[in-house]
């Protein structure tokens, strides 16, 4: 099985401070991972390092193959490396439908056409509308963006990161902020990636981790210290001791 | 599938109908404007020159987020661009005198894009009043190309199409000013409705996100700035053809900054806006001035601290925004 993914021994240090030491993570098609770990574990710092928005002072990515460690952060979403981001970046005086079709325009190479408008190429609004019903966004296509609710917004982040089609996708926090009513929704959206898309989920809501991964990664001060099966992870003493603490100490009085 | 066509179906005609009723006002309010002012048709050309500058910012500013008060450089390349091909290079022709005006334009677009846009918030501010600053002292020094403080005369445009003398009446240079506003609009509403204005205005609101789309923001806002440099150049020529001379207050920070409270008080970020503030603080300029000659400015002032204070949107963004606010409860 080859890897889509591949993080070699990636590092990265602000002055002195070792903020991501030596981080290797490998993925397949189709993997589901958690990426956890304690406030200050340097996740943000590892997903800015992978999609290519801090430069890594050593280490390699590569995608499908492909060594992108060198290309911007730009050059690697179009190459399939996507992310979506823990507070929502949407356009807020735009509407669902033309953010999902300005995403799909842009990966079609067609977001840069002076003429005729998204709503009258029918491709692209059929491919839409496909997504937006997928994520059960469709009777808010037309409304702004501004206007519909956090947890809605959080589905379009994930609706803007499918219509770009990617090999790997990485989303940072999913849930984050979302009312407990509707964390349901995000996990029946997140069921519903295409099965052959690696995803690495980056998560704090324990519950959906373990819903959702099937593999975990737990990230402390910089070093990944386990990397294996969800049932294993509150089983780790070093994970335990970095990390889930009362969590872990709650599940075993249980 | 059913679903598609209609959500598809609805704007696309709305649009076409927004279209159609733009093309319209503008005919209409040109047809008022020339028999309400038969004698003061050169004021109405001036307008239409302005005009096309604001919605050449407009273009940046509004549909892009880009904070400009060095917009004249591009209208004043347009205008010096058309007055030195007449001048020096006897290109009197209107429509060609036109398109060097555009192509100028583009050019200083380009130019003051490329180091506009390297900053963001404050200092693009600051970099786009160094950039007209620049262009203004060039062409004062460049004296021998401009005229320098004198201005650049000696400007003759031949009849236009070879069969419309422009006349002293300014009524040749009033319609050309009106049919070049018409095409300009027309062909800015489709910019502004195609996928490129659709990445613009994403760019406004958020360009991390857009370059977590995979789409280049920079080169993206470049382009703009570019067409927004022909439209001004065109606005440039215009005023060129139609008064026979350029001066220096074509490519000042005066007019600059003058022309982005117009876009301010018609509304940023919609065409219609531009236009309707252009008309009406260059009106009410008009008017306040031969009312009051010592205090206009000091009228001009309290007009738009009203506007700002009670309609922030601007004149046509505040409508709109009544006008959909009445249409949701009625509905």
């Amino acid at each position: 099985m080859s890897a889509i993914f591949e993080v070699q021994q990636l590092r990265r240090n602000f002055g002195g401070l070792v903020v991501t030491n030596d981080v290797s993570i490998s993925m397949a098609k189709g993997d589901r991972i958690a990426l956890i770990g304690p406030n200050g574990a340097g996740k943000t710092t590892f997903v800015n390092l992978v999609t290519g928005n801090l430069k890594p002072s050593s280490g390699s990515v590569k995608l499908a193959g492909e060594d992108v460690t060198a290309l911007n952060s730009m050059q690697r979403v179009r190459r399939g490396l996507v992310r979506s981001f823990q507070v929502t970046r949407l356009f807020y005086d735009m509407t669902p439908e033309e953010h999902v079709s300005l995403a799909v325009l842009q990966r079609e190479g067609k977001s840069g056409r002076m003429f005729g408008s998204h709503a009258g190429m029918r491709e692209v609004m059929e491919e839409t509308y496909d997504i937006l019903g997928t994520l059960g966004l469709t009777a808010l296509a037309q409304s702004r963006v501004s206007e519909i609710a956090y947890g809605q917004q959080r589905l379009l982040e994930i609706a803007l990161a499918l219509a770009l089609k990617p090999k790997v996708l990485l989303l940072d926090e999913p849930a984050a902020g979302v009312p407990q009513s509707d964390t349901g929704r995000i996990e029946q959206a997140l069921e519903k990636l295409p099965a052959d898309l690696a995803v690495l989920m980056i998560e704090h809501d324990m519950d959906l981790v373990f819903r959702f991964a099937k593999r975990v990664v737990v990230l402390a001060a910089g070093t990944v210290i386990f990397d294996g099966s969800p049932s294993d992870v509150t089983n780790d003493a070093r994970v335990r001791e970095a990390y889930l603490g009362s969590y872990a100490n709650a599940g075993s009085a249980a | 599938m059913n679903e598609t066509n209609l959500a598809g179906a609805v704007p696309r005609r709305k649009m076409e109908i927004g279209g159609l009723v733009g093309v319209a006002a503008i005919i209409v309010v040109a047809i008022i404007g020339y028999f309400l002012f038969p004698s003061n048709l050169a004021l109405l050309t001036r307008i239409i020159g302005t005009a096309l500058l604001v919605l050449s910012i407009d273009l940046v500013t509004g549909y892009c987020g880009v904070a400009t008060l060095g917009h004249a450089a591009l209208f004043g390349a347009g205008a010096y661009g058309a007055g030195i091909a007449a001048a020096h290079f006897g290109i009197t022709e209107p429509l060609t005198m036109t398109l060097i005006g555009a192509a100028a334009g583009a050019v200083a677009g380009l130019v003051s894009g490329a180091i506009v846009l390297r900053a963001h918030g404050l200092s693009q501010l600051v970099l786009s009043i160094a950039v007209i600053h620049l262009f203004h002292e060039a062409a004062n020094k460049a004296s021998g190309w401009t005229g320098g403080s004198d201005g650049l005369a000696d400007i003759m445009p031949d009849a236009l199409l070879g069969m419309f003398e422009f006349d002293l009446w300014g009524q040749t240079a009033y319609i050309y000013g009106v049919v070049l506003l018409l095409v300009v609009f027309v062909l800015l509403r489709m910019l502004v409705r195609s996928p490129f204005g659709m990445l613009c205005r994403g760019i406004k609101e958020d360009p991390i996100r857009v370059h977590a789309m995979g789409a280049s923001v920079n080169s993206t806002l470049l382009k703009m700035y570019v067409i927004s440099g022909m439209v001004a150049g065109v606005g440039g020529a215009l005023n060129a053809i139609s008064t026979q001379v350029v001066g220096l207050d074509s490519l000042s920070f005066t007019l600059s900054a003058e022309a982005l409270v117009m876009l301010v008080l018609g509304g940023t970020g919609s065409l219609f806006g531009a236009l309707i503030g252009t008309v009406t603080f260059m009106w009410f300029e008009d008017l306040v001035s031969a009312a009051n000659p010592f205090h206009w400015l000091t009228m001009v002032g309290a007009l738009l601290i009203a506007v700002v204070l009670f309609a922030p949107r601007g004149l046509y963004g505040t409508a709109q925004h009544l006008f959909s606010r009445r249409t949701e409860r009625s509905a």
